[in-house]
């Protein structure tokens, strides 16, 4: 079963990281159709958070159809985030394996590395959407 | 939206100190409620005019759809535990679960005593001999045993360990997992309530600065950082709570509904301290600073929908 734990640093609110880690092991397949989620209640003992984040947390997956309550039983994972995409995760860690060594080797620090990342991926996102 | 707390131009003044003015807000039913603002400011007496322990100088105040304190009916439905938990030191917890069965109609004897037991204690044990963590949780005990619609917490964690505050956190939410009430809690501390509550009133020099709920205002609320700028020349739907100029940098904390699209703001999110203390620290009445103080008042208005 999936455990949770909130980062109380991030930025995000806590409902939003409680969906995130969701769809994390969804997408990592450590989330599997028929898994069953902790109740509400486990999560609140767990974390010491508001059970209406975790509801709220919760009927976000329910509604994206990612998971489903069985009144009296549980909430079980409905569909899987590990599709066709899955495969091809080998080969673009390898390629960005290689652009890491060289952003390195162009003498790019962490720091610099992630900066440089992610504003081309936020330029990328936002031309998309344009 | 029905609310558990609903407050109207409420005013409480002592002698010649005012506590508490034109306080209007509601308090969903079945919110955590986070009550924040330095010391001082209002807090524990707004929680005590809702326990019915002051009446009101101005303004009105209902709890759970009736007046404060009005009646046995009334008394069943609220439960406060004030500041510095407050128990019999001379008497045991034995003592204290017997008092709370023989004064409340709606006793759970049996939430009672598995809480005790769970937490270790030995109910024979004198009050006054318990750790401030084992008084908050004894004080915490008999206010849920009571069974309340709503349940008043005033500073419950501000004299414990991190430890202890986890705790007693855990176990208040649990409560509200199990049986649905309506909580609102007071702390000087954001960073205590941050995990636990999903509704936020600030109150500053006794007034309410901005109420609502946690993710909206999470949502509409940005942190600017760029060019130095006049902030009269922002657009009319960004209200200024607070702003930090250098020679060349302009820092706001702004309110708005819509997406900040100059291309010379850099935007952050702001964290629920962040935002509480830019409340507190800006000011409050009508001069210099008067944007803050009207996206505050609208914003607290706004809440009554």
């Amino acid at each position: 079963m999936i455990e949770f734990h909130l980062d109380a640093r991030s930025g995000v609110s806590p409902y939003l990281q409680l969906v995130q880690q969701v769809r994390h092991a969804l997408r990592l397949g450590l989330l599997r159709e028929g898994d069953r989620l902790p109740t509400v209640k486990e999560v609140v003992a767990q974390l010491a958070i508001n059970p209406n984040t975790v509801l709220k947390a919760y009927r976000e997956l329910e509604h994206d159809g990612l998971i489903a309550a069985r009144p009296g039983v549980g909430t079980f994972v409905t569909r899987t985030l590990t599709d066709a995409s899955f495969a091809a995760h080998a080969a673009l860690r390898t390629e960005l394996r290689r652009w890491l060594a060289k952003a390195r080797k162009a003498g790019l620090d962490d720091e610099s590395i992630e900066a440089l990342f992610m504003t081309t991926f936020r330029t990328a996102a936002q031309e998309d959407i344009a | 939206m029905t609310a558990a707390l609903r407050a109207q131009g409420l005013g409480k003044t002592y002698k010649r100190r005012t506590a508490l003015e034109d306080c209007t807000l509601e308090i969903p039913r079945g919110s955590v409620s986070a009550l924040v603002g330095p010391n001082g400011a209002g807090k524990s007496t707004l929680l005590n005019l809702a326990a019915g322990m002051l009446e009101p100088t101005s303004g009105t105040i209902e709890v759970c759809g009736g007046v404060p304190g009005s009646g046995p009916e009334q008394l069943a439905k609220v439960g406060f535990v004030a500041q510095d938990t407050p128990v019999y030191a001379g008497l045991s917890i034995e003592d204290h679960l017997r008092l709370g069965a023989r004064l409340n109609r709606a006793w759970d004897d049996d939430l009672a005593r598995r809480r005790v037991e769970r937490l270790g204690l030995d109910p024979r044990q004198r009050a006054g001999r318990l750790s401030g963590g084992q008084r908050a949780q004894l004080a915490l005990t008999l206010g849920l045993a009571k069974r309340p619609e709503l349940l008043l917490l005033d500073e419950p964690v501000a004299a414990l360990d991190p430890l202890a505050r986890r705790e007693f956190m855990r176990d208040l939410m649990e409560t509200v997992a199990e049986h649905g009430l309506t909580v609102v809690l007071s702390s000087h501390l954001v960073a205590d309530l941050e995990r636990v509550c999903d509704h936020l009133v600030v109150l500053v020099g006794a007034r309410v600065r901005i109420a609502g709920d946690v993710e909206d205002l999470l949502a509409t609320h940005h942190r600017l950082t760029g060019p130095r700028r006049d902030v009269s020349t922002l657009p009319g739907d960004q209200h200024v709570v607070s702003a930090a100029h250098t020679d060349r940098q302009s820092t706001l904390i702004v309110r708005t509904e819509s997406p900040v699209l100059d291309p010379a703001w850099s935007v952050g999110a702001l964290g629920l301290e962040d935002l509480v203390l830019a409340y507190m620290s800006s000011p409050d009445d009508g001069s210099p600073g008067g944007a803050a103080t009207g996206a505050a008042r609208r914003t607290g208005l706004e809440v009554v929908r």
